[in-house]
């Protein structure tokens, strides 16, 4: 049974809307039921807790309690305590308020202190945080998706960016590695994508900073599009709607600062995964992104999959062998081949 | 009332003194023991020095103590002293107790009245304790003179032959092909740069053609019984598909095999090697071993190349794994470490960036007989480098891996500056935390290095990315990292970055030591008997530790513990007999119901089921006097002799001022 709380979060709803249409329309031929938690309110993003930590983690617990009391795990059929959040920011903050308030007794007592004037109540622990990509990589596999591609990326190259809120500081131990996470390369390559070796997929993009201080976040986005583009990526895929609105909405400000001419769409790992599924650009909310992606996809275009010519025998490599590819979760890795 | 008891109370200095009012403490045994048979209760500065031993081998000659308490240290430190000189006075040493009010008492509380209420109790329970002791009589034992050495690495290699040229035979197992361990991948060793295989080679060879030593390679323990002395170990000798009497070492078998495949041990990766393989020129024994996973013929049914080729009808292909079971008195363990897996601090890219290099592999670049034939080059196989940077500490001091100090990458990353700058005349950067140089003519090294030009920054490097940020970094290694002493952070791109790693318990020490019956501390290094004075003794007699396995170290330091423990693995065998503790546990037949629990319990295996009678009966040769079995015995049937129930029941009546006479 492959049914999960969904906690949706405020930009899903408004600049993210592409990323909740394509999250849509790729539930059902994956088998996912997502229940959306009744009456949910915002996580306070990345800036309240900053400001006053019990309102803040009150504020983000409220969901979690909500959402426990919703569907309590169960043995046997119905329940789930499984919470998805799409937004890595709304994930890294309820898993961090869940992660806090069992480390620190006093703060859940606080927490719930407050909860408890609106008659609600929450035990740390009870519930596994987790994001989208996590749930598709893990829970559905990488076997699944592949089997659900009928239009293969073949011949779209793009830079996989993960993002920093996503793998760090991973209090569950979820993630492959936390400075070059595997998991969203893994998936895109999954969908056919030629999928390029990306350093800077951990890397900031400025957050709140293009509101703050946007010389600094102008900066960071350089260094994400400046890269990604040398290296010749058609496109940068996200799964974070900050990650997606700065290096989107910014882009055009950030070559005006540098008097540079990048034009490096940046699309959700969702849309892309909606079309390899087969589903219509439209559907998949394409086209609201502000650095158009249109080039980019007219080389997956073609309602025909792209044959890949078979490739030239390789010239006998002449230089040393590379070690093997390390990862914490190995034993893992090794059940999604 | 039988017994005369003396009770001996130590100041230790002010260790004791200082928190206990001693005085008092003896004065009120003297006064309130009086009709348990305490006859006198004496107190003194240092009972342990000489005037203090002599002092009870007179109370016991003249006033005729039968038994003694000696209230003072743990008797992890003193107790053989006391018993020692029991027995010098004629006393049997059995009927001596110590009273802990060291360890327990006066270095864990301090509060004095306090303190010295405790120790009285404490006393009172040796007193009453004591009186229910029975004397008994060490048990002699003959020492086996063999001596096995796990582990074929310098360390081993050292240990092996001191005890071989005193004239004892060694059986030295090793679980590579060949013996030389890490040392034979190095290609020069510092401060002196002399030539690793150089030096290495004639003490393998001398290793290998000495009367005295059973070598056996490609051969792992995998059982171990008994105890010091006549130790029974099983070793499994894998089948190396060559009849080692018919082969001569020629080499056309490798020569002649089709299969290459990477060479992850001896090569660290970065070289190939066939499929039946000697992993280097030098290697002793010099007879190859097949490699069953990679090998055409076990894979696919033909090919036998080898076979074909062999002058002298060597390759065997249907030679089994054999099972070997020796005997010997001692065991030396020189099991070495592992390199720490360094695409663990993903930050730095190694695995992922192929201009990373690790230490190890390093070593084989710039080795004459490695991969490159000694050419300091970068993973093409062809372009030098014209700037390194070599980082310090991978994986060491690092509270997300390893916490411990490596000990040897400040002078390795120290050696490899100076190859680098030798042989390629590179910019050379060494990124360090803190420089650690100590040893003979070490630091004079360093300044040899600093003087040849090598940049040093100190600070913990963040990250080795391939993203340039700025023209000059296009197509570079840049190491991000802060650089303590001008106080900022700087980016510095470099064409080859080498990684210090540090070193690691090897991944199966646990189960090793399990085996061999010692321990291992937290990090997973196996624990010396004393850090200090007995570091290369185990708490398992007759089971002694040397080299990286004990702890991370250097060659010198290597060689050392290795002759160390060949001293004392000698002095055991000279003694030619050695007296185990008579603290046994003895069953009951009339109590034994046959049940068999202890059976099973029984961490040494001595304890035997006698179906006839049916009850269990204990072989006091293995019994090492754990008590497991007396705490398990339902029926009450097994006594501990040291450990009565009389005993111990006396002695918490002691300890609970039971005993005193009321008032």
């Amino acid at each position: 049974m492959n049914k999960y709380l969904l906690y949706p979060g405020c930009s899903m709803e408004s600049s993210a809307k592409a990323y909740m249409e394509s999250m849509n329309a790729i539930v059902e031929p994956l088998d996912l039921h997502f229940e959306e938690i009744d009456d949910w309110n915002c996580c306070g993003a990345t800036e309240y807790l900053g400001i006053n930590l019990i309102p803040a983690y009150s504020l983000i617990a409220r969901n979690l309690a909500l959402a426990a009391k919703q569907s309590p795990p169960v043995n046997g059929t119905g329940g789930t305590r499984t919470v998805v959040a799409p937004c890595s920011a709304c994930y890294l903050n309820l898993a961090k308020a869940d992660h806090y308030m069992q480390e620190r007794p006093s703060l859940g007592a606080k927490v719930n202190e407050a909860l408890a004037a609106g008659n609600l109540q929450y035990k740390a622990g009870t519930l596994d945080v987790r994001h989208l990509i996590d749930i598709l990589v893990y829970d559905v596999g990488l076997e699944k998706i592949r089997d659900a591609v009928v239009r293969p990326l073949h011949g779209l190259k793009v830079a996989p960016y993960m993002g920093c809120m996503l793998p760090r500081p991973d209090y569950q131990h979820r993630w492959s590695d936390h400075e070059h996470p595997t998991e969203l390369d893994d998936l895109l390559r999954a969908l056919g994508a030629d999928v390029i070796d990306y350093p800077l997929t951990t890397n900031c993009c400025g957050g709140h900073m293009t509101q703050i201080g946007p010389e600094t976040a102008f900066e960071l986005i350089r260094r994400l599009v400046a890269d990604a583009d040398e290296r010749g990526a058609q496109m940068m895929v996200t799964v974070c709607p900050m990650c997606q609105m700065n290096v989107d909405a910014y882009q055009n400000e950030m070559n005006h600062f540098f008097g540079t001419d990048y034009h490096m769409p940046i699309l959700f790992f969702t849309q892309l995964m909606g079309l390899a599924f087969g589903r219509e650009p439209k559907e998949l909310g394409i086209g609201m992104e502000l650095v158009s992606a249109r080039n980019a996809l007219a080389n997956i275009g073609v309602e025909e999959p792209v044959t890949q010519e078979p490739a030239a025998p390789k010239k006998k490599d002449e230089g040393l062998p590379m070690p093997r590819r390390w990862t914490r979760h190995e034993g893992r890795k090794e059940a999604l081949k | 009332m039988t017994e005369r008891i003396g009770v001996y109370v130590c100041h230790c200095g002010s260790n004791i003194a200082g928190t206990v009012d001693v005085v008092d403490v003896a004065n009120w045994a003297a006064e309130k023991l009086g009709h348990q048979g305490v006859v006198i209760a004496r107190d003194y500065k240092f009972m342990c020095s000489s005037p203090g031993q002599e002092l009870i081998e007179k109370d016991i000659k003249e006033l005729g103590l039968t038994r003694v308490v000696v209230a003072a240290c743990s008797p992890h430190l003193h107790e053989k002293t006391f018993r020692t000189a029991a027995k010098n006075a004629g006393l049997n040493p059995y009927l001596v107790e110590l009273a802990s009010i060291r360890e327990q008492v006066s270095w864990v509380h301090s509060d004095k009245a306090v303190a010295t209420a405790k120790s009285k109790a404490v006393v009172s329970g040796a007193v009453s304790r004591v009186i229910e002791n029975a004397p008994l009589e060490e048990i002699k034992v003959p020492i086996n003179p063999n001596t096995l050495v796990v582990g074929g690495g310098i360390a081993g290699i050292q240990a092996a032959l001191e005890i071989a040229n005193a004239g004892f035979r060694v059986y030295l197992v090793e679980r590579e092909p060949s013996i030389g361990g890490h040392m034979a991948q190095f290609d020069k060793t510092f401060p002196t740069l002399d030539c690793s295989a150089c030096i290495l080679t004639p003490r393998m060879v001398e290793a290998g053609t000495h009367p005295n030593i059973t070598l056996l390679t490609w051969s792992e323990v995998v059982n171990v019984a008994g105890y010091v002395g006549n130790f029974n170990v099983t070793i499994k000798k894998k089948a190396r598909f060559i009849n080692e009497e018919l082969c001569t070492g020629c080499g056309i078998c490798q020569e002649k095999c089709p299969k290459k495949v990477v060479d992850d041990v001896y090569e660290a990766g970065l070289g190939y090697r066939k499929a039946v393989y000697t992993p280097f020129a030098q290697a002793v024994p010099n007879f190859p071993v097949m490699d069953k996973e990679n090998c055409t013929y076990f894979i696919k049914g033909t090919c036998k190349a080898c076979e074909k080729f062999c002058p002298t009808n060597a390759i065997d292909f249907n030679q089994q794994d054999e099972l070997i079971n020796i005997d010997v008195g001692n065991i030396v363990l020189a099991t070495g470490y592992d390199l720490f897996d360094a695409r663990r601090v993903s930050n730095y890219g190694y695995g992922r960036l192929p201009n990373v290099f690790t230490s190890i592999e390093f070593e084989r670049l710039s080795n004459a007989a490695g991969p490159t034939s000694g050419n300091i080059v970068l993973r093409d196989g062809k372009t030098v480098p014209k700037s390194v940077g070599i980082i310090h500490c991978v994986g060491s001091r690092d509270r997300n891996f390893n916490n411990y100090c490596s000990v040897i990458c400040c002078m390795q990353g120290l050696k490899f500056a100076h190859l680098v700058h030798e042989r390629t005349g590179a910019t050379v950067y060494n990124f360090y935390i803190d420089m650690r140089t100590a040893y003979k003519t070490y630091d004079e090294f360093y300044q040899r290095v600093l003087e040849e030009g090598t940049l040093f920054v100190r600070g913990k490097v963040a990250e080795v990315t391939d993203a340039a940020r700025y023209s000059n970094e296009k197509g570079k290694l840049i190491i991000q990292t802060e650089d303590t002493l001008a106080g900022k952070q700087r980016r510095i791109p470099v064409d080859m970055v080498i990684l210090s790693s540090g070193l690691q318990p090897r991944h199966d020490a646990k189960e090793v030591g399990k085996m061999f019956g010692i321990s291992c501390s937290t990090d997973g290094w196996f624990t010396e008997r004393h850090p200090k004075l007995d570091p290369v003794a185990t708490m398992t007699e007759g089971v002694f530790i040397v080299g990286c396995a004990q702890g991370p170290k250097d060659i010198p330091s290597s060689v050392a513990q290795g002759a160390a423990a060949s001293a004392r693995v000698l002095d055991k065998i000279l003694q030619k007999e050695v007296a185990l503790e008579p603290i046994k546990a003895t069953i009951n037949k009339e109590m034994c119901s046959g049940c068999r629990i202890c059976n099973g319990l029984c961490p040494f295996n001595a304890i035997a089921f006698l179906a006839d009678d049916n009850v269990s009966e204990i072989n006091p040769a293995l019994c090492q006097g754990c008590g497991t079995c007396v705490a398990a015995c339902p029926a009450g049937a097994i006594s501990g002799m040291g450990f009565s129930d009389e005993q111990i029941i006396a002695q918490i009546d002691g300890l609970l001022l039971r005993n005193l006479e009321p008032a």
